[in-house]
């Protein structure tokens, strides 16, 4: 398969207007969001001990991001002696390299992969696709896009922006489904049947990491479809991707964390697989390549650092009410929603300029956040650099330049007040009104009344 | 005591009548309240949208109209949450402090510095409750639904204490509104979208009224409800707790 | 300076302050008839079927009485008798591509989940519990645990080189959020609980 031919969107608020033109699929879409966040909730509220599991949680990762140095050492000393070979790559491009060194080593044509958002953010399918290797993803919703070639819009949930008509009618075109066949059952079956001659047929799996033990060596894969395992166990070499942020000090700390990886994703108690390699088989090579990426640039930023803790259970998603509308797409991130917009400025400030925006920062993220990690308060935050750096538009930096200065001075603003409905005159945006004012648009304003709070308290209430 | 009664600068242009129930309320149930004439607003419209560096005159303004009073009161959990969280002033840091640790929202107020425990108020309408997100997850004026533990309202506490109410149940009791600050006009479509859904669940379950801590979200969610040609009207919970309706 | 340097280098300039690991979580326990009729509530709940018996040779009988093609059937617990028993490892997974069911040695059993701790201590070969068709897991009684914290504390998951937390059939709900049974793993799970 060639690279994709996907076009990403820039900008957030274009993208999700562009969500929006088919209403109908926005409010399915919100729904089956919805429906794991009341799922979620379900979960959560049968364990008495939930948030003291969250704390618990948040503070093994903080103490693994104080000790991350020693603990990736004490990793890659026990991976070592397990027979596991580590590598090491600073950015997207060396971890890319790393793998194709390997896959080149073994004269390989093509694997099979199972979910990773490492491989996602570091583009390795159209870097191993350029290069002339056939990588087939296993995971029933990244086969989807995939075969859709688009990027996942969301980490659990890769595909839960299409129809299961649309993912009916691909799959007619590429696995020979009957036309306008759509029932879920049927289509699930048909890409077992494809998947299992590639899980069959494929020398080399590529999988992620959930977990990494620093105690012990080995690392924790969790799937619900059993495709890493498929893919590992049946090929002769595996190689594991991860973020150095994965790691955890023991074995005991996964009790804590795969309580609440599941529960926090989809609702259910655990993942129906959550797999401990230690060690490859007799037969087998198996690769680490730990991935730093733009991770230890953001573990110094004492505002931001603790977005590190983060599992990728995706709860802070399904619970964002702007993700449910404008879908994952929408963030042009390899990670979409709250989590993705607190991580990609850190990538690239300018070009992810938009999406610590793209909130209302109304908190709940940070609520369904099992390691806690303070969301909103980071998107906040981001958007101070943000328009500091001077990656807002022009034209809203000299709306707000103006707006603070009436609002530091109580007779400006008096007389803009007077002049009648000033607020919607100054908000950025506004004040470079093309055609249509954003607020009316679809939305009445409010009418001014005769007179303000003051000028009524002044007339009955001042007393001197 | 002496209060400090802080308007929100869009309450003050759009909604007096809102501040007007403030006062009214609080002056019945016996407290000395001061309006400093010289107010505008909490700065928060400029820090949302990344211009905190830009507050810097709001926020001495605020200190300088608000120093002195045992406690600042304002009917907006949003402007409360941002002074909270936020005022600044390098001249004269240890009284913006102050102001943080004594600024309260209006329902908060009434049920943990008044302990309110009666009111004379009637409204025999069918009601929803709009949990605005400052207030709730910022000030926790109310238990969140994303978390395990014990369930509570204080808001809710309050409307309990109206004769002839009849409040509604939402199917998505905390969810937010879309208002978002200038997310409202920056985030357009996806901001409408979210106020829709809203004002539609509110409408779902029979509500004759919406209301709410702040009115940035009724503001949002009356445009609406207007351009829908809605008979459904939005009330700040001031104008029904203080029963002058 | 390697990536591997450079990466230790600025991790360690960049990370935060110290702070301790929590203790370690510990819950009371649950009388041990509580922690079954949970094991059986929640592992029905996640699609296994759970049957308590009262010895292996029970699991032959029901196995015999309710299929009838043992031919490819792999059972790797001696005394269940029923299907081809096996004791050494097997070679080559890609044999067992047409797998109809394995009969597979649990070493304990997790109430909170569900889940069964499946090692490769008992696995002729590590792919036999993910590839075959049906999946057949057999633990003792007294190997049902609370939750995950009484389960780790058991175990030494380090010790085989690999091993897995397996609950219910393999399942997806990647389209359109239906759940559906039998993704790429077993299509259907049986626990069988010997007294």
């Amino acid at each position: 398969m060639s690279s994709s031919t996907y076009i990403a969107p820039t900008d957030h608020a274009k993208a999700a207007d562009k969500f929006m033109e088919d209403e109908e699929r926005v409010n399915w879409h919100d729904k089956a969001l919805w429906f794991i966040r009341e799922k979620r909730d379900v979960a959560s509220k049968q364990l008495p001990e939930w948030e003291l599991l969250r704390e618990t949680a948040s503070q093994i990762k903080q103490n693994v991001l104080a000790n991350l140095d020693t603990y990736l050492e004490q990793f890659e000393q026990n991976a070592k002696q397990n027979g596991i070979t580590v590598h090491w790559a600073a950015d997207a491009a060396e971890h890319n390299r790393i793998v194709l060194d390997i896959i080149n080593k073994h004269g390989i044509q093509k694997l099979v992969k199972s979910k990773s958002m490492l491989t996602e953010e570091c583009h390795l399918n159209d870097y191993l696709a350029d290069n002339g290797i056939d990588v087939v993803d296993t995971d029933l919703g990244e086969r989807v896009v995939q075969l859709a070639q688009e990027p996942p819009s969301h980490i659990v949930l890769p595909c839960i922006h299409k129809r299961k008509e649309e993912v009916g009618e691909l799959f007619h075109k590429h696995l020979g489904t009957e036309k306008g066949a759509s029932d879920p059952a049927y289509l699930t079956e048909a890409a077992r049947q494809h998947l299992r001659e590639k899980f069959l047929t494929s020398d080399l799996a590529i999988t992620g990491v959930n977990f990494a033990i620093a105690e012990t060596g080995g690392f924790v894969v969790c799937t619900n479809e059993g495709n890493a395992d498929m893919g590992a166990h049946l090929a002769k070499v595996h190689i594991a991707c991860m973020g150095i942020e994965k790691i955890i000090p023991k074995a005991e700390n996964l009790s804590v964390f795969l309580r609440l990886l599941a529960r926090s994703a989809t609702g259910q108690p655990i993942t129906t697989y959550s797999s401990h390699f230690h060690r490859p088989r007799p037969d087998q090579e198996m690769h680490i390549v730990l991935v730093d990426n733009g991770r230890s640039i953001q573990l110094g930023r004492k505002d931001f650092y603790n977005s590190l803790k983060c599992i990728r259970c995706g709860a802070c998603i399904n619970t964002c009410p702007v993700y449910r509308r404008s879908g994952g797409h929408s963030y042009h991130y390899a990670i979409s929603g709250p989590i993705g917009a607190i991580l990609a400025p850190n990538m690239d400030m300018k070009k992810n300029a938009d999406l610590p925006f793209a909130s209302t920062l109304c908190g709940s993220c940070t609520n369904v956040c099992p390691v806690k990690i303070d969301i909103h308060n980071q998107l906040y935050q981001w958007r101070q650099i943000i328009a500091k750096e001077g990656y807002v538009p022009a034209t809203k930096a000299q709306g707000m330049k103006v707006m603070a200065n009436v609002m530091a001075n109580p007779t400006l603003f008096r007389v803009a007040g007077k002049s009648g409905r000033f607020m919607m005159r100054l908000a950025p945006g506004l004040a470079s009104i093309k055609a249509v004012n954003p607020w009316a648009k679809q939305r009445d304003m409010p009418e001014a009344p005769k007179e303000s709070f003051r000028d009524w308290y002044i007339k009955n209430k001042k007393k001197s | 005591m002496k209060v400090g009664l802080f308007i929100p600068c869009y309450i003050d242009q759009f909604y007096p009548q809102v501040a007007v129930a403030t006062l009214q309320l609080l002056e019945k149930l016996g407290v000395d309240v001061d309006y400093p004439l010289q107010q505008t607003c909490c700065g928060q419209p400029m820090a949302n949208s990344g211009f905190s560096h830009y507050t810097q005159g709001c926020d001495s303004l605020f200190v300088k109209n608000f120093t002195g009073y045992d406690y600042i009161v304002a009917p907006s959990g949003s402007c409360v949450l941002h002074i909270k969280d936020h005022l600044h002033d390098d001249k004269n840091q240890a009284a913006a402090d102050q102001i943080r640790s004594r600024i309260y929202e209006l329902c908060e107020f009434l049920t943990d510095v008044l302990q309110v425990k009666e009111l004379q108020a009637s409204f025999p309408h069918k009601v929803g409750f709009h949990v605005s997100c400052h207030g709730q997850r910022g000030l926790h004026l109310s238990q969140m639904s994303e978390l395990n533990a014990e369930d509570f309202s204080k808001p809710g506490f309050l409307l309990s204490l109206v004769k002839d109410i009849e409040l509604v149940q939402l199917n998505r009791k905390d969810e937010c509104c879309g208002f978002g600050g200038t997310f409202c006009v920056s985030e357009e479509a996806v901001s409408v979208k979210m106020g829709k859904d809203r004002v539609q669940d509110h409408l779902e379950h029979g509500a004759d009224y919406i209301t709410g801590g702040d009115v940035s979200c009724l503001m949002h969610m009356e445009g609406i409800l207007k351009r829908q040609k809605s008979g459904v009207k939005v009330l700040h919970i001031a104008e029904i707790l203080n029963g002058q309706l | 300076m390697s990536s591997r340097e450079s990466i230790l280098k600025q991790v360690k300039a960049n990370k935060p302050a110290a702070a301790p690991l929590p203790a370690t979580l510990a819950f009371p326990p649950l009388p041990a008839a509580d922690v079954l009729e949970k094991y059986v509530r929640i592992a029905e709940a996640v699609g296994t079927v759970v049957m308590q018996v009262e010895s292996l040779s029970a699991i032959g009988a029901y196995l015999k009485k309710h299929y009838e093609t043992p031919e490819r059937v792999l059972n790797t617990v001696k005394g269940v008798g029923f299907g081809q028993e096996l004791s050494g490892p097997i070679e080559d997974g890609h044999t067992l591509a047409n797998l109809e069911m394995a009969v597979v040695q649990g070493t304990l059993a997790v109430a909170e989940n569900g889940a069964v701790w499946v090692s490769e201590e008992h696995l002729p070969i590590r792919v036999l519990p993910f590839i075959t068709e049906h999946l057949m897991l057999v633990v003792s009684e007294q190997d049902v645990v609370n939750n995950m914290h009484e389960a780790y504390a058991r175990l030494d998951v380090s010790v085989p080189g690999f091993g897995a937390f397996i609950s219910g059939p393999s399942r997806t709900a990647d389209i359109e959020q239906s759940l559906v049974i039998g993704a790429h793993g077993p299509k259907r799970a049986h626990v069988f609980i010997v007294k």
